[in-house]
């Protein structure tokens, strides 16, 4: 596994005044595969989300992006907008944040933003209808429109995307993550609040992501039977701290990880232990 | 050093002014979020109903002069009250629950109506009258000459600002009303559930807030002997960047962000340039708000993801 | 009130409560205006302040109210619930939609024709120029307000900066009005970048009460610069604007002249009129083309979701300093027209009374609403026009008016939004989906 790890978090911890959120948290992701970061509520696995997405800067540790070329990015250096633009970490919402008012295909081109903003010439070929931007737009029009095909969506392309169900609004949100052609696509709770027909789907889709784009995949989940089904490698993380990691099958069988799933919640612990029987 | 001592004591009591202002701002912005911009001509309509109240009442034949400064008082706060009432009822409370720029918008509009309002009823020129309270003490007489004087006037503005802010702070803390407006403040739906009126209450915080408008435009016409109907724009902006400067939603806060403001202006004033002033305390509102948004007192936002 | 008594519950209230409400409406307007309108101060001769009594006025205002009360509430029974706007069939609908999409065309050829119809009538194409001033003014605005969602109260202190710009340029270096057009608009975008870089994180109010300030800010150093801008006595002798070059003027080398027409002064003013339509359905041509741009795609985002935009890699930073200058830009070129226009420009022209003018226009038009934006404008200055004879309760009506559109349409005039791009069909969106911004 030496070398081969896309993202890599060291002792990294996060304050809230009196409060630990992430206590020396340690662990990595390798490349083209999906790592499940789980753990009971309040474990704090939306901090270490909003901490590699630049959202909350960490109190203390790194967290390094090693890309394909093996440049490497030290992602507790970089700011809000910068990690996604640079070093192409893209990230859905645990309450899907869609733009409401623009259309599915719209929220697809919002996406594209940088690589359009440089086509477009700062605005300027754009605004005089440069023959190369045409091209470039007309490819994101593509782009889009592949996207929306994979999620089945490609029907509802002009309706608003706060119009849409709920189930197609949180994979129009992948789509518009994987539409900024990310390195490292961070998901929190994809399956929330979806039913049994839509979490198969959902597993999928994130499974023919990481087999046709290459993408690494970091998600955040409490559906075990999706955790279980896709995820190359599972940490367990409980009040802040990491608890286990390991394989699946291993995670399953671990004392500790039951314990802290019955100590939090019975019925996710149950979860836990019948999704692999 | 005397003369620096004299600006600190007229910074102190325009600041008084400001900090009754600020307080119906921050108070209206604390529970339903909006910039009240109404506010500064309620100020003004308090100090017009201050100066048509003493009229009457020395053509009446009174001369007692604290008795004549407790009906004004009392008269201006009752009246001004129910302007603010009225505002609410009228322009705000139908755009509740409407797109945040509706209410904004209604509030300019209704700012314009009370403006125009009163110089269609009360004409637009400045109202003089003579100085009502009279005399003071010289605190220190300097060398060359010059004198640190404390007016009486400038007195009775410190403490009935005091007295009000005191009685005002045990509302909010100690009555029933005040548990409600904390309520509501935290959280409207949830206090409407658990049985707070929340129509009632925000209409009571935009009377109180205009109650204590109408003491400063009472206090504003005693110390500066005169009114007129555009008097509430620029005091109204200056009160707000006292509200803001204190932490918006801070009743400490408002008074603080009140005395710095007057403090700023007067000094600003007396060494710089009068001409200047206005622009200093605009100023002063957008270093504030770029350094530190949440103020002096106020609690900082955490942004959620 | 022989109606059974069942019938009486379930329609609305009955006569005694419409009678409690309006005694109490009356009672309230009693208190009210009891010493504002029953009591008028004045200095008297000696400076002394006199008062006299006008107890009849107040008798009528608190009888108007008392039957206004009346009126209200038997309009509101008779019109029924305000939701009436949702059961318009679906044909009445699509016949509406019909009309709607040929109103922004009729209009249009309908203004460019205004010159050739009221050629004579100097008052209307004074007024008409007027309006496409503040429909420039508004569809700039449009861009900081509407599409990026960000609350400007100041936007006049652009239209300030274009009109100084040109007034000082021309009057100081006789520059000509086409080389100071571009001053004037590069000169309002560089305050608008200026002005924006330290105050775009403000979110929400704050943000509006900022730019407030600037704008403020910006009028009192014109009054007290007196050196430079001549303070509250203004620029006078603007040169007036030239066909690139040749005026338009009596002279021997004027535009009549050369033509071998006879000269007539309303030459100018239709010369005006469609310099400041070029220059609005310019502001229009360029905002409609940005939308569909990414710069334009990502100001709305920004208006939707902040969050989302920065997740996404969008410099949120940047992209509001861009829809703040495009906007103030927009704003100096509509002030170096007013320059040129009026000959003469004051501080009085730049007061906060013309940024609420400004932005009641684009919330009244339907916030992002191109179309909607050039009827508001239409609406709010012709009505504005029409009260010219109250005097001084214009200002009054103006407020009310105010109030009343925004508790009447709190969305706007146009409220629903068109996409920027569409792969089969192009539908507009409901108001209530569209967002407003935080900042």
């Amino acid at each position: 596994m030496s070398g081969n790890q896309i993202l890599s978090v060291d002792r990294l911890s996060m304050r809230f005044g009196g409060i630990v959120a992430v206590n020396d948290l340690s662990f990595d992701a390798e490349r083209r595969k999906i790592t499940a970061l789980i753990g009971p509520n309040g474990a704090g696995k939306t901090t270490v989300f909003n901490c590699i997405t630049g959202f909350y800067k960490p109190t203390s540790g790194g967290i390094r992006l090693t890309h394909d070329d093996g440049h490497a990015i030290r992602l507790e250096r970089l700011n809000d907008f910068r990690i996604a633009k640079l070093a192409k970490v893209a990230r859905t919402f645990q309450n899907i944040r869609l733009f409401p008012g623009m259309t599915a295909l719209e929220n697809l081109m919002v996406a594209q933003h940088n690589a359009l903003m440089r086509a477009s010439g700062l605005t300027f070929l754009g605004l005089i209808g440069a023959p190369s931007w045409r091209s470039a737009e007309q490819a994101a029009i593509d782009l889009a429109r592949t996207w929306l095909d994979r999620i089945g969506l490609l029907d509802r392309a002009d309706d608003a995307a706060g119009n849409l169900p709920y189930g197609d609004q949180r994979r129009l949100e992948i789509a518009r993550a994987m539409c900024t052609q990310p390195a490292l696509l961070c998901l929190d709770e994809p399956a929330a609040g979806l039913n049994a027909r839509e979490s198969a789907a959902l597993s999928e889709l994130l499974l023919s992501i990481r087999a046709d784009q290459g993408t690494s995949i970091l998600l955040i989940e409490h559906d075990m039977s999706v955790v279980m089904e896709i995820s190359d490698h599972v940490v367990v993380m409980d009040h802040g701290l990491k608890i286990a990691e390991g394989t699946p099958r291993q995670i399953r069988d671990d004392p500790k990880v039951i314990a802290a799933y019955l100590g939090a919640d019975e019925e996710e612990a149950i979860a836990v232990m019948e999704s692999g029987t | 050093m005397d003369y620096f001592a004299q600006q600190l004591i007229n910074g102190l009591v325009l600041g008084s002014i400001y900090g009754l202002i600020a307080i119906g701002y921050t108070m209206v912005y604390g529970i339903v979020g909006m910039i009240n911009f109404a506010h500064g001509d309620i100020f003004m309509i308090g100090g017009f109903i201050a100066l048509i109240t003493f009229l009457i009442l020395v053509s009446f034949g009174l001369t007692a002069i604290p008795l004549i400064l407790l009906v004004v008082l009392l008269v201006s706060m009752a009246i001004t009250a129910l302007y603010g009432w009225t505002v609410e009822r009228i322009a705000y409370r139908p755009l509740r629950h409407s797109f945040r720029l509706a209410p904004m918008l209604s509030a300019i509009g209704m700012s314009f109506v009370l403006t125009n309002y009163s110089q269609v009823a009360q004409g637009a020129r400045v109202k003089p009258v003579p100085p009502i309270i009279t005399g003071g003490y010289t605190l220190h007489e300097g060398a060359e000459g010059f004198v640190v004087q404390l007016s009486n006037v400038q007195i009775i503005v410190v403490i009935t600002t005091i007295v009000l802010l005191a009685l005002f702070t045990w509302l909010v803390s100690n009555t029933r009303l005040g548990r409600d407006m904390r309520a509501c403040e935290q959280d409207q739906t949830m206090a409407s559930l658990l049985g707070v009126d929340v129509d009632r209450t925000i209409s009571m915080t935009f009377v109180i807030g205009a109650a204590l408008a109408a003491v400063a435009g009472m206090m504003y016409l005693l110390y500066y002997g005169l009114v007129d109907f555009f008097m509430g724009f620029v005091a109204g902006i200056k009160a707000f960047t006292a509200a803001v400067l204190g932490g918006i939603g801070s009743l400490p806060g408002a008074m603080l962000g009140g005395l710095l403001i007057g403090l700023i202006e007067t000094l600003w004033s007396a060494y710089f340039s009068v001409e200047y002033k206005d622009v200093a305390a605009f100023s002063i509102l957008i270093v504030v708000l770029i350094f530190l948004p949440t103020g002096l007192l106020g609690r900082p936002e955490v942004e959620k993801v | 009130m022989s109606a059974p008594p069942a019938d009486q519950t379930s329609r609305a209230p009955g006569a005694a409560f419409i009678l409690k409400k309006a005694l109490i409406s009356a009672f309230v307007a009693l208190v009210l205006f009891s010493l504002m309108i029953g009591v008028r101060t004045e200095a008297g001769p000696q400076g002394q302040l006199i008062y006299w009594t006008r107890f009849d006025d107040l008798a009528a205002m608190v009888a108007a109210v008392f039957v206004g009360s009346i009126l209200m509430e038997l309009l509101r029974q008779w019109w029924g619930p305000v939701d009436t706007v949702r059961v318009v069939p679906a044909s009445v609908q699509s016949a509406l939609s019909l009309v709607g999409r040929l109103v922004a065309p009729v209009l249009l050829v309908f203004t460019f024709l205004v010159p050739v119809l009221f050629y004579n009538e100097r008052y209307i194409l004074d007024l008409a120029i007027l309006v496409l001033t503040y429909v420039m003014l508004g569809w700039g605005l449009n861009v900081v307000v509407g599409l990026a969602g960000l609350l400007d109260l100041g936007y006049v202190a652009f239209y300030a900066v274009g009109a100084y710009s040109y007034a000082l340029l021309a009057t100081n270096f006789g520059l000509s009005f086409w080389i100071c057009l571009p001053l004037a608009g590069i000169l309002a975008a560089l305050w608008g970048v200026l002005l924006g870089f330290p105050v775009l994180r403000l979110r929400g109010d704050y943000l509006a009460i900022v730019t407030l300030a600037f704008g403020e800010i910006i009028r009192l150093v014109i009054i007290n610069w007196q050196s430079l801008t001549g303070g509250p006595n203004g620029v006078t002798g603007i040169p007036r604007p030239t066909l690139f070059g040749i005026p338009l003027s009596p002279a021997d080398d004027g535009l009549a002249a050369l033509l071998g027409i006879e000269f007539s002064p309303t030459h100018r003013i239709v010369f005006l009129f469609y310099l400041i339509l070029a220059l609005a359905l310019l502001t229009n041509w360029v905002t409609i083309r940005l939308r569909r741009l990414p710069i334009g795609r990502a100001w709305e985002a920004l208006r939707e979701d902040e969050v989302a935009c920065r997740a996404l890699g969008i410099n949120t930073t940047t992209t509001k300093l861009t829809a703040f200058a495009t906007g103030a830009m927009f704003g100096g070129f509509a002030g170096a027209f007013f320059a040129t226009r009026q000959g003469f420009i004051s501080p009085e022209s730049f007061t906060f009374h013309e940024s609420a003018l400004v932005l009641a226009i684009v919330v009244l038009g339907g916030m992002g609403s191109q179309l909607g934006v050039a009827l508001a404008a239409l609406a709010m200055i012709g009505g504005f026009e029409l009260f010219r004879g109250l005097d001084q309760y214009r200002m009054l009506v103006f407020g009310m008016a105010m109030v009343l559109l925004m508790i009447w349409r709190p969305r706007g005039l146009i409220g629903h939004r068109a996409p920027t791009v569409f792969l089969k069909r192009s539908q507009a969106i409901s108001s209530d989906l569209v967002k407003e911004g935080h900042g």
